[in-house]
């Protein structure tokens, strides 16, 4: 297996000619999402770099200034500051990288553990079955809100504890989803064919079963990255999320709720944002979804 | 005499492509025309054309009439509008199409979607449609007509389903009815019922019929004239006994060529060879859930079922859907557990093997199966796909799979330098020949092969038999061939089971079992199956009176030899 992987991997094009004929593929808006993301990626990367503030530098007599343009604009505060102070852009920059890294971690945790129990469930059937989506009911019947506000009442909102609840937010619905993939794919013949071939269960499930139920995996997981941004916001704005000074774009988001009609520069920058991942991550995933599956590559 | 309807030039498209181009035939008054092609020759496009439902398939009629002559004058149906179609669709003209099991509503009662017709087209009340309804059954020979009535379409066999479709069809006493394949899903006695029917009706009635179907036998059967259709274009035409006696295209004579015929032979049992394969007394019980409340209770799907097979030599299991012999070829690999019973693979007891001896049995014992489209993993490129076996047992290396692969390739008749493609790229009789790669990959003793010329047309059935036949020339395999045509097993099979309700009712060569049937049963199926001979058409089958054939001793004795090495169930005579 691993020499097969190495042999494709030496005999393919260099990477530089692999990116040209992605961006052949797309279309426009596709090409689109590949710019706002890459941007967003580097953007979000070296934002201390960028940055022209410390993220949590207060300036108390440069409280609530608008952004270039405005009246009462000051100098260096290019989206303006908040009500301490504190400039804006540096801030979204520095929330943009911890959100996508909590987005990122969060979602890819309830994707491993979700999928590997609607796998489990899906393929051993019986008992196992029952006990998981037994738990699977048990978790739909409880807000995650709750759960989530009770862990972090327990354990502390440390940034570990925040990717951790983040994680187990939304793995029923993988759990779900894949076990149904599973179960229909058990039935196909091919899956007959290769327990007919004497292939073991692991070969089963993770060379002819999991291969096949990616595509709705991928829609999920798209899905869920902005849930868990929009979770972390919900988090923050309880006082239970990442605590202040540090800056995500959620906690932004719901801090400068109160300051909306005042100085609605301080919602804008987070919340366009906000926007920009979930529209790049839909995009690229429904895309991913597409080029992943052979059937309608190449036609 | 002019004709009932009139196809002239028709064209229809489907996008880009298209479907039939420039075709014209005419549908006699009282007659039957059968119109014969393989899959994609248009022949469905065209009946749906006559009754403008092609719209609704996302396809177009792109030019050509097709008239109705009626008695008030005749009718273009290319320029009706949709009111005007709904008098004719169900009423002058009507349909049966091929799957009795999704062409009934499943939630409405039977007697509620017949009698609709006569509401809807002879505005009868109610009680009075019921009426109407019950009498319709009853002229499509369907027992119990009253009690059908308030019955739901899965309470009936399928057979039963496609008279409730014809009665249906029937109802308003069209002028012309399109049978869409309506045999193709039943098995062979139940076609040669529902073919004698449509047969009976027609004369009670004086309709034509526009027979459209893939079966040589079938046409034989039925048809007084016959349309040879290919890429939609119309290669021959003729009265059927002309076709059938001396087909002018060279297409026509293919598919007279390729169509399996009844009695024209099987290959010669080769001489003095072991045993591979001894099943003796095997059982397959499964539980299924009777009632809602109700316990489960247990069915033997196959029933003390004792057969041996030789080196190098085919057996061919013959029997009508349901009998078991799909469980018994699972449960010859043990893909089912069978609850009795001994399974010797080469003198190994596969029943008793652990996990480690299951693994090498499975790596002398393959299996093809039906559904060449839903049995090849869609993920997978070929070269994985037809050496997975042997990568599974470790016969070949990570680095020699390709060769493995474009070696298997070119065994089964395809290109070597296909091994980088995807199923979806390939035709259904090529997907049949890269599972029959992929059983080959691990050199087995034995291929199980259900019904593995059942989902393709009858020109690529031939190949694959063909190649099926080469393959255990050149490399000795044994073969269990499973299928319900009696003609394919016949081309096939140096010995022949056949099976009947879980059990096998009579087993021995091929020409010994056909020529000389010794069991009700076995006489029955061959009865049924439709012969090549426009000649003589035969008379109604008889029923079978062993609707009640006592449950053999679960022994699996019982078994009388008639012949040297032809062996019949006691019960028989």
């Amino acid at each position: 297996m691993a020499e097969a992987a190495i042999a494709t991997a030496a005999s393919r094009p260099g990477l530089l000619a692999d990116a040209r004929r992605i961006w052949n593929d797309a279309n426009g808006v596709q090409r689109a999402a590949i710019c706002i993301a890459v941007l967003l990626l580097i953007v979000a990367a070296f934002a201390p770099f960028i940055a022209p503030h410390e993220p949590t530098a207060q300036s108390l007599i440069a409280r609530l200034r608008p952004p270039f343009g405005f009246e009462r604009y000051r100098e260096g505060y290019l989206l303006g500051t908040d009500e301490l102070g504190r400039d804006v852009l540096s801030r979204s920059l520095h929330g943009l990288q911890l959100t996508l890294i909590l987005a990122a971690l969060g979602a890819t945790i309830g994707l491993v553990l979700g999928g590997a129990l609607g796998l489990v469930s899906g393929i051993a059937g019986g008992l196992v079955d029952d006990i998981i989506m037994g738990a699977v009911d048990a978790q739909i019947a409880i807000p995650f809100t709750l759960i989530a506000l009770l862990t972090l009442a327990i354990f502390g909102s440390s940034i570990e504890v925040m990717v951790l609840v983040l994680g187990l937010y939304g793995w029923e619905q993988y759990a779900r989803i894949v076990r149904g993939e599973v179960r229909r794919l058990m039935a196909m013949p091919f899956i007959e064919a290769a327990r007919a071939a004497g292939a073991s269960g692991g070969r089963i499930a993770f060379r002819h079963v999991l291969p096949n139920a990616v595509s709705p995996l991928v829609v999920q997981f798209t899905l869920s990255i902005s849930n868990i941004v929009l979770l972390e916001s919900t988090l923050s704005f309880l006082g239970m999320g990442v605590q202040p000074p540090t800056a995500t774009l959620g906690s932004m988001v719901g801090i400068g709720r109160d300051y909306l009609p005042t100085a609605p520069w301080i919602v804008v920058a987070p919340a366009v944002m906000i926007l920009f991942v979930t529209f790049a991550v839909q995009i690229l995933g429904d895309w991913l979804r597409d080029r992943a599956d052979v059937r309608l590559r190449g036609r | 005499m002019t004709p009932l309807l009139s196809v002239r030039n028709l064209k229809v498209g489907f996008g880009a492509t298209e479907a039939v181009r420039e075709l014209s035939f005419d549908v006699p008054k009282g007659a039957t025309l059968a119109l014969v092609g393989e899959s994609g020759s248009g022949k469905s496009a065209t009946a749906l054309s006559i009754l403008r439902l092609i719209e609704r398939e996302g396809g177009r009629i792109a030019g050509g009439t097709i008239t109705l002559h009626e008695e008030g004058g005749p009718v273009d149906i290319t320029a009706l509008d949709e009111r005007q179609l709904r008098g004719l669709r169900g009423n002058r003209i009507s349909m049966v199409f091929q799957e009795p099991m999704t062409s009934l509503n499943p939630v409405l009662t039977v007697g509620n979607q017949v009698a609709e017709v006569f509401i809807r087209h002879r505005s009868m009340s109610g009680r009075q449609a019921l009426l109407a309804a019950r009498d319709a059954l009853d002229s499509v020979r369907i027992p119990e007509p009253q009690r059908r009535l308030s019955q739901y379409p899965h309470e009936l066999s399928g057979g039963l389903r496609q008279r409730v479709m014809i009665a249906m069809a029937l109802a308003c006493r069209p002028k012309l009815l399109i049978a869409d394949e309506p045999t193709t899903a039943l098995d062979v006695t139940t076609q040669a019922e529902i073919l004698s029917l449509i047969r009976d009706l027609q004369a009670e009635i004086g309709m034509a019929v526009l027979f459209i179907t893939h079966d040589m036998g079938v046409v034989a059967e039925i048809a007084d004239r016959i349309v040879v259709l290919r890429q939609g274009r119309k290669v021959e035409e003729g009265a059927v006994a002309d076709v059938f006696g001396a087909p002018k295209h060279a297409y026509s004579q293919q598919l007279m060529a390729a169509t399996p015929k009844l009695g024209s032979g099987s290959p010669a049992a080769p001489s003095g060879a072991s045993k591979l394969l001894d099943v003796r007394d095997l059982t397959t019980r499964f539980a299924v859930r009777s009632g809602f409340l109700a316990g489960r209770r247990s069915i033997e799907a196959v029933r003390g079922v004792s057969l041996s097979l030789g080196r190098a030599e085919t057996l061919g299991l013959v029997g009508e859907s349901g009998c078991g012999k799909s469980t018994l070829a699972r449960s010859i690999l043990c893909l089912i557990e069978p609850s009795s019973g001994a399974i010797l693979l080469d003198g190994q007891d596969v029943m008793r093997a652990d996990r480690q001896g299951l693994r090498a049995m499975r790596r002398h014992a393959q299996m093809i199966f039906q559904d060449p489209y839903a049995s090849l993993n869609p993920r997978l490129p070929v070269h994985d796909l037809v050496t997975e076996p042997a990568r599974i047992h470790g016969v070949v290396s990570a680095r020699d799979q390709r060769d493995l692969a474009a070696e298997l390739l070119q065994s089964v008749g395809l290109q070597q330098d296909a091994v980088d493609l995807y199923p979806h790229q390939f035709s259904g009789g090529q997907r049949q020949r890269l599972c029959i790669a992929r059983a080959l990959s691990v050199k087995p003793k034995l291929i199980v092969a259900d019904e593995p010329v059942s989902a393709l047309d009858v020109s690529i059935a031939r190949q694959v038999t063909d190649l099926m036949l080469e393959l255990q020339q050149r490399e000795g395999i044994s073969f269990l061939f499973i299928s319900h045509d009696i003609a394919v097993i016949e081309r096939v099979s140096h010995r022949i089971a056949v099976m009947h309700r879980g059990e096998i009712v009579e087993t021995g060569p091929s020409q010994s079992v056909l020529r000389d049937p010794r069991h009700a049963y076995t006489r029955r199926l061959l009865a049924s199956v439709p012969r090549h001979d426009v000649s003589g058409r035969r008379a109604a089958l008889e029923p079978l009176p062993a609707k009640a054939v006592p449950a053999g001793p679960a022994n699996g004795a019982g078994l009388r030899e008639a012949a040297p090495g032809h062996f019949v169930r006691e019960n028989a005579a």
